[in-house]
C-alpha cells in the first residue's frame, strides 16, 4: 500500500514538472551569441598560454625525467648483470681451487701412504734378513752341537763305563777297547737318537 | 533557486564590461573556469615535473602516467610521424578533461558545454589538419576523397559523400562533446529538481538516480575528452599517412 502511494506520487509528480521549472523562460543559453566573442577570446588566450607553457617548459621536463629514469634503470640492470657475471666467475674460481686442493691433498696422502708402505717394506726386509741370519746362525749352532753331541756322549760313556768298570772290577781297563764297544753301540743305536 | 535546468549554462559577466572595438571580451564565468582549468593543469604538471626522482611521488606519477597515456594513444593511432603534435594533443586532452571534470562539481560552470567553445577547438583542429595534409602531400591530399577499389560508376557519388563527411568533421567533433556535456548536466539538474519537488516522501528514487548519474557523468566527462583527443589523432593520421 505504501509502495503504491510512493510510486503514484512519483508518477504524478511528472505532471508538475512544468510548474516546477516554469519560473524562467526556456531556450539554450549556448545559442545566445552575446558572449561568443568573449568565450572565443578567453579560450584562445588560456589555451594558448597553457599550450605554450606545457610544450616549452613542462612536457620536455617530463619526457626528460622519463628518459633519465629509463636509462638509469637500464644502467642498473647492466651493472647488476655484470656483478652477477663477476660473482659467477669468482664462484667458478673458488670451485676450481677447492677441487684442485682436494686433488693435491689426495695425491699427498697417497704419496705419504706409499712412502710409509715402502718404509715398512724395507724395514721388514731388513728385519727378515736379520731374523733369517739369526735363525741360520742358530741352526748352525744347533747343527754344530748336534754334530759334537755323539762324540761327547761317547766320551762321557767311555769315561763313565771305565770308571764303572774300575769300581766294579777294581782293575784298569784299556780305554781303547771300551771306546770300540761304545762306538759299535752308538753306531747301532745312533739312528735311533740322532737320525734325521 | 534557479530551477530551470538550462540556467546552469548561463554565461554572465564578472566585473566590468571590456570592449575592444565592437567586440565584447568581458571576463565571464566561462573565462573564470577556463583559467581555473588551465591553472590547475599547469600547477599539477609543474609539480609533477619539478623533481626527477627515480621513485616518483604521487603527483609525479600522475604527470608521468598522463604523459605516457597520451603518448601511447598518439603513437597507436597516428604513428611516429605525429610526434611533433604531441604537445598540442596533450594540452587539448587535458584542457577538455579538466573543463569536463570541473563541471562535475556542483555550482560550477562547464566550459565544454558551450557549442562555441567546442566548435572553436574543433575547427582549429580541422583547419590545422587540412593545412598539415596539404603541406605534406600537396594536391595529392585530395586523393583522400577518392577511395581506391571503388567502381567508376559510383565514384562521383562516393567523392561527394567523402567531401561532405570530411567537411562535417568539425561539426560532429564539436557537437559530440557539447551535446554530451549539456545533456548530462541537464539530466542531473532535472533529477535534482525532482528530489526537491517530491520532497522527503518520493525524493529518494530520483536522488538515487542522481547519485548513479553523477558516476556516469564522471565517466562521460573522461570518455568525451578521450574521444575528442583520439578523433583528433585519427584526423591527424589521415593527414600524415595518406592511405587512400
Amino acid at each position: 500500500m505504501v509502495k503504491k502511494i510512493y510510486f503514484q506520487s512519483i508518477f504524478f509528480s511528472f505532471f508538475f514538472i512544468k510548474e516546477a521549472f516554469a519560473a524562467e523562460s526556456g531556450g539554450m543559453p549556448q545559442l545566445n551569441p552575446e558572449f561568443w566573442v568573449s568565450q572565443i577570446f578567453w579560450l584562445i588566450l588560456t589555451f594558448g598560454i597553457m599550450y605554450l607553457v606545457l610544450s616549452k617548459l613542462i612536457l620536455p621536463k617530463i619526457s626528460n625525467n622519463l628518459e633519465s629514469r629509463k636509462s638509469q634503470i637500464l644502467e642498473n640492470i647492466e651493472a647488476a648483470e655484470k656483478q652477477r657475471e663477476d660473482s659467477d666467475a669468482k664462484l667458478k674460481e673458488y670451485d676450481e681451487i677447492i677441487s684442485k686442493s682436494k686433488l693435491e691433498a689426495n695425491s699427498i696422502f697417497n704419496q705419504a701412504r706409499e712412502k710409509a708402505l715402502k718404509d715398512i717394506g724395507a724395514k721388514r726386509k731388513v728385519l727378515d734378513k736379520q731374523i733369517d741370519n739369526e735363525i741360520a746362525e742358530a741352526e748352525k749352532e744347533i747343527d754344530a752341537l748336534r754334530k759334537n753331541a755323539p762324540d761327547k756322549i761317547n766320551k762321557i760313556a767311555i769315561e763313565t763305563s771305565s770308571e764303572l768298570l774300575q769300581k766294579l772290577i777294581g782293575a784298569e781297563v784299556n780305554n781303547s777297547s771300551i771306546s770300540a764297544i761304545v762306538d759299535d753301540l752308538s753306531k747301532r743305536n745312533g739312528n735311533k737318537y740322532y737320525g734325521n | 533557486m534557479a530551477t530551470n535546468p538550462m540556467s546552469q549554462f548561463d554565461v554572465y559577466r564578472i566585473g566590468p564590461e571590456i570592449k575592444v572595438g565592437a567586440f565584447d571580451i568581458s571576463f565571464t564565468n566561462a573565462s573564470l573556469f577556463m583559467i581555473l582549468s588551465t591553472v590547475s593543469i599547469l600547477l599539477i604538471f609543474n609539480l609533477g615535473s619539478k623533481k626527477n626522482s627515480i621513485l616518483p611521488n604521487k603527483i609525479q606519477l600522475l604527470a608521468e602516467l598522463s604523459y605516457t597515456f597520451v603518448s601511447k594513444m598518439i603513437s597507436d593511432t597516428a604513428g611516429t610521424k605525429a610526434k611533433p603534435y604531441f604537445a598540442f594533443i596533450f594540452s587539448l586532452f587535458m584542457f577538455v578533461l579538466f573543463c569536463n571534470m570541473f563541471g562535475m562539481i556542483p555550482y560550477t560552470f562547464t566550459v565544454t558545454s558551450h557549442i562555441i567553445v567546442t566548435f572553436v577547438l574543433a575547427s582549429f583542429i580541422f583547419i590545422g589538419v587540412t593545412v598539415i595534409g596539404f603541406i605534406k602531400h600537396g594536391f595529392g591530399y585530395l586523393k583522400l576523397f577518392v577511395p581506391s577499389g571503388v567502381p567508376a560508376v559510383l565514384l562521383p557519388l562516393i567523392v561527394v559523400i567523402e567531401i561532405i563527411s570530411y567537411l562535417s568533421r568539425p561539426i560532429s567533433l564539436s557537437v559530440r562533446l557539447f551535446a554530451n556535456m549539456m545533456a548530462g548536466h541537464t539530466m542531473m539538474k532535472v533529477f535534482g529538481g525532482f528530489v526537491i519537488s517530491l520532497g522527503i516522501v518520493g525524493g529518494w528514487l530520483p536522488l538515487s538516480f542522481s547519485v548513479a548519474l553523477t558516476g556516469l557523468e564522471i565517466l562521460v566527462a573522461f570518455l568525451q575528452a578521450y574521444v575528442f583527443a583520439i578523433l583528433t589523432c585519427i584526423y591527424l593520421n589521415d593527414a600524415l599517412n595518406l592511405h587512400h
